[in-house]
């Protein structure tokens, strides 16, 4: 039974920074209409400011998160502006070529990355990097658990601006109804251009934490991006509710499957309750059937 | 066979709920071969519904549909397309790339197997339909008027014995209204069973054998032209309680 | 029409040609891989360019038919030709079994299924040790020491694909491709039979890329999870292959096979080998800085742009 709530807390702790993960793709995917297939990559470029905040200026992961986040969202921003916007102009038989954008961004950010730090495993090693405490006979991982809560406050910090702030009621009505809100006086690529930094920011805030406990090397962003990807998709599109619930859904998941199947199937589990949920449940993915 | 006492067409007591909405209940109506069979009823009465869950866009929530004595109840939209039941949509839907040949082309298909079988059926309905000159240009290139034409034509080279028009004369000008009149008409004197949806009094009144209208999903009246527009119900759905 | 037969057959003599006179291994294994990218081109432009299923899963179809070939030879001994006859099927079943679950979903939602379905297909061939020999790849010893009987088994293919794809898009099939892309609800409601044709598409497609993964298993002679399954270096390159020359035309992949294939060796061997050796380190990034591009200027493919870029040359002349 230890084993079994030991497996569930650190399903649950993973799964709040696959929550942070998820948000941001979410928010892509409810206001573009796009999945981002750079976003895992974009949270390796936000481990390797880390990485090289820590190493050449000693700068506590947890305080890089404040300078990641800006350069991401700045990167983010960017990618809209120039590469993701110019493409509602051109018309193709090919409706899906922002999708094919990302692609195309995520493999050019990771050689970038593999240009610069070669594809060795780096890791940052902080005081409490592998350290534990224990609560109830189990086990807790500092990092982790620290991360957790980072994770928590963000999200707080997030739905307090999409409810509260004009420009987030302003991201939320676009990802309502585009339409609507154009005539309601939105200025839509402004906000595309805002929400696309913002999901940057948040899987940047994502890559900080995860620094102290994953090796960081350039094609770690695929994995993730897949995640993200299984996240927004099991949280039902565009929800960002719902991504908190894929992201814990998918890391207790994950961290079952590694308990009890075997760690080498761990990044199948995701992808097998995706497709699971697309036979088996198209009632939870039914607004999707009939675009 | 057709046996003189069944019914060309007969929807039975047909509902349809979504989520909870009851769009339509319990309508029934009987169309009579070789007849126009006009539809109406204010915005959102739920008679495009009707023309969907005959084509099963969608599925009937409760009662039957029956064409030629059999019920359609189940089939899908393809299969009653090859039954003979051909449909226009309100919101046209042309293909947009190809070519009004080509349109006319996909559909002629329904009923052809080899490429020049369906260029002569596909040639013959653009003749028929008056299209010709617009063989060439792409579908995306036409004016409304053309579009809801294309829209007409392609549903006719499905050689369909029924066929149901949603509104073919929205949008169209006096000249053109005319020329949609006359089309009309002459689908029917080639042996064409027609039902009807139209919000333009003018054309429905004209050209309908029987009409029936609903409101709110529901049947209010049924007859010839003229009993329906002295219906007091439907004067009322259209112009308002002060007026009845 | 007989202007394009002559002009078919002109280039179909060059190409049975071609090998005699270019007698370098090198550059016939380039016109090798570019003529197997000629049919996987093809095969996803008429999946995604004609019947507008946009599919980012065709590594699928090229992994399965490869694995085919390779896991008869390795574990029952059979000649891996055998393996390239039946890698087609094998290739179109996979294809059954994604069309029967992500046909359920239309438009984005269809092509996000297919990069679930793609990388679940790699993750198998990764854990399912016994059978795949996982990581390890699969070894096999080539039949023919010289390139030429490659050349033309790859020539036969790809004129078949040509051939087939031409065929099908003159036909009722074709039509019914095509109405479909451009609204499936109105084909429907003109007799179409949709859910039959897409799964028709999408067998012919993986049939041919199916075969094709067979034939790399065959002349490459090894093959892993990680460059058969792969999601850019096959599902993504097709659609390159495709984008760049053309989409929904039946020349333009054909086309787009011999530009990507030459753009990538032309990096990969660091411009021939006149170049500093970290260029051919770049051709990973030299891909993906192709995609943007191609994207961003050459939406409709070299075919369907070339006004476009014969204005441009002009004019900067």
């Amino acid at each position: 039974m230890t084993v079994f709530f030991q497996t569930l807390v650190s399903g649950i702790l993973i799964g709040g920074i696959y929550a942070l993960i998820g948000m941001g793709m979410t928010l892509i995917m409810g206001v573009m209409g796009i999945i981002n297939l750079a976003h895992g990559q974009l949270m390796m470029v936000a481990m390797y400011i880390t990485f090289v905040a820590y190493t050449f200026f000693h700068l506590d992961p947890y305080l890089s998160l404040f300078v990641a986040m800006p350069c991401l969202f700045f990167l983010g921003v960017a990618i809209q502006k120039f590469l993701l916007n110019p493409l509602m102009e051109v018309e193709t038989i090919i409706p899906q070529n922002q999708v094919l954008m990302t692609v195309g961004i995520a493999i050019v950010l990771t050689e970038i990355a593999r240009f610069i730090f070669s594809s060795t495993y780096r890791s940052v090693t902080t005081s409490y990097t592998g350290k534990v405490f224990f609560l109830g006979g189990i086990s807790f991982n500092v990092a982790m658990t620290v991360a957790f809560l980072f994770a928590v406050t963000l999200t707080i910090v997030l739905f307090w601006f999409l409810l509260k702030t004009d420009l987030g009621r302003s991201i939320r009505a676009t990802a309502q109804d585009k339409e609507a809100a154009i005539l309601m006086g939105v200025n839509s690529r402004r906000i595309t251009i805002i929400t696309y930094g913002l999901g940057a920011a948040l899987v940047a805030s994502a890559g900080s934490l995860l620094i102290p406990i994953f090796y960081l090397f350039p094609d770690i962003g695929r994995p993730f991006t897949t995640k993200a990807f299984v996240i927004t998709i099991l949280g039902g599109m565009g929800s960002t509710v719902g991504a908190i619930f894929g992201g814990l859904t998918l890391g207790i998941a994950e961290s079952m499957g590694a308990t009890y199947i075997g760690m080498s199937y761990k990044e199948m589990v995701g992808l097998i309750i995706f497709l699971l949920v697309l036979i088996f449940l198209p009632g939870g993915l039914k607004r999707l059937t009939k675009v | 066979m057709v046996g003189a006492s069944m019914a060309f067409f007969e929807a039975q007591e047909i509902g349809k709920t979504f989520g909870g909405l009851k769009a339509l209940s319990d309508v029934s109506f009987t169309v009579n071969q070789g007849e126009i069979f006009g539809l109406i009823g204010p915005n959102g009465a739920g008679k495009t519904t009707i023309f969907n869950l005959i084509n099963h866009y969608y599925p009937l929530t409760s009662g039957d549909i029956l064409f030629k004595g059999k019920s359609i109840k189940g089939m899908k939209t393809y299969q009653i397309c090859h039954l003979g039941i051909g449909r226009t949509f309100q919101v046209v839907k042309p293909l947009k790339r190809l070519t009004v040949l080509e349109n006319v082309m996909a559909s002629a298909f329904c009923r052809v197997n080899t490429f020049k079988e369906a260029r002569e059926l596909a040639l013959d309905t653009l003749e028929f339909c008056n299209l010709m000159s617009e063989k060439e240009k792409p579908a995306k290139s036409l004016p409304i008027a053309g579009r809801k034409r294309l829209e007409i034509t392609r549903a006719l080279a499905t050689q369909p014995e029924l066929l149901l028009l949603d509104e073919t004369a929205a949008g169209l000008n006096p000249a053109e209204l005319d020329e949609a009149i006359e089309l009309i008409l002459k689908m029917r004197d080639k042996g064409v069973t027609i039902i009807i949806i139209e919000h333009l009094m003018k054309v429905i009144m004209t050209i309908s054998d029987r009409i029936h209208c609903i409101n709110y999903g529901r049947t209010i009246a049924e007859g010839t032209p003229a009993e329906v527009a002295n219906n007091p119900e439907v004067i009322e759905a259209y112009l308002g309680e002060s007026y009845a | 029409m007989k202007r394009n037969q002559v002009i078919s057959a002109i280039i179909a003599v060059v190409f049975i040609i071609l090998p005699l006179v270019v007698t370098s291994d090198y550059y016939r294994h380039l016109a090798i891989l570019a003529l197997m990218w000629v049919v996987i081109g093809g095969s996803w432009n008429l999946l995604a360019g004609y019947t507008g299923q946009i599919s980012f899963g065709h590594a699928i179809f090229f992994g399965t038919g490869a694995y085919t070939a390779g896991i008869l030879a390795d574990k029952l001994g059979t000649s891996a030709w055998l393996g390239m006859a039946l890698g087609g099927f094998t290739a179109v079943l996979a294809g059954l079994v994604i069309g029967f679950i992500c046909f359920r979903l239309r438009g984005p939602y269809f092509a996000l299924a297919t990069i679930a379905a793609g990388e679940i297909c790699r993750l198998i061939a990764v854990n399912w040790e016994s059978l795949t020999n996982g990581m390890v790849g699969v070894l096999l010893i080539q039949t023919f020491r010289s390139k030429l009987p490659y050349y033309y088994v790859a020539l036969a293919l790809a004129a078949a694909s040509l051939l087939v794809f031409n065929l099908v898009m003159k036909s009722k099939w074709g039509f019914y491709f095509v109405s479909i892309r451009e609204d499936q609800d109105a084909a429907e409601s003109l007799g179409i039979n949709a859910a039959l044709y897409k799964n028709l598409s999408l067998a012919i497609s993986a049939f041919f890329t199916g075969t094709a993964g067979a034939f790399y298993m065959n002349y490459m002679a090894f093959i892993d999870p990680e460059v058969v399954f792969s999601l850019p270096y096959i599902s993504i390159m097709a659609i390159l292959v495709a984008i760049i020359g053309g989409v929904a035309t039946i020349w333009g992949p054909a086309v787009g096979a011999l530009i990507m294939v030459g753009i990538q060796e032309t990096f990969r061997s660091a411009i021939f080998g006149l170049a500093p050796k970290w260029v051919s380190q770049s051709h990973a990034l030299v891909f993906g800085l192709m995609v943007i591009f191609v994207i961003l200027y050459l939406a409709n493919g070299v075919v369907g742009d070339w006004p476009k870029i014969k204005r441009l040359v002009v004019r900067s002349r």
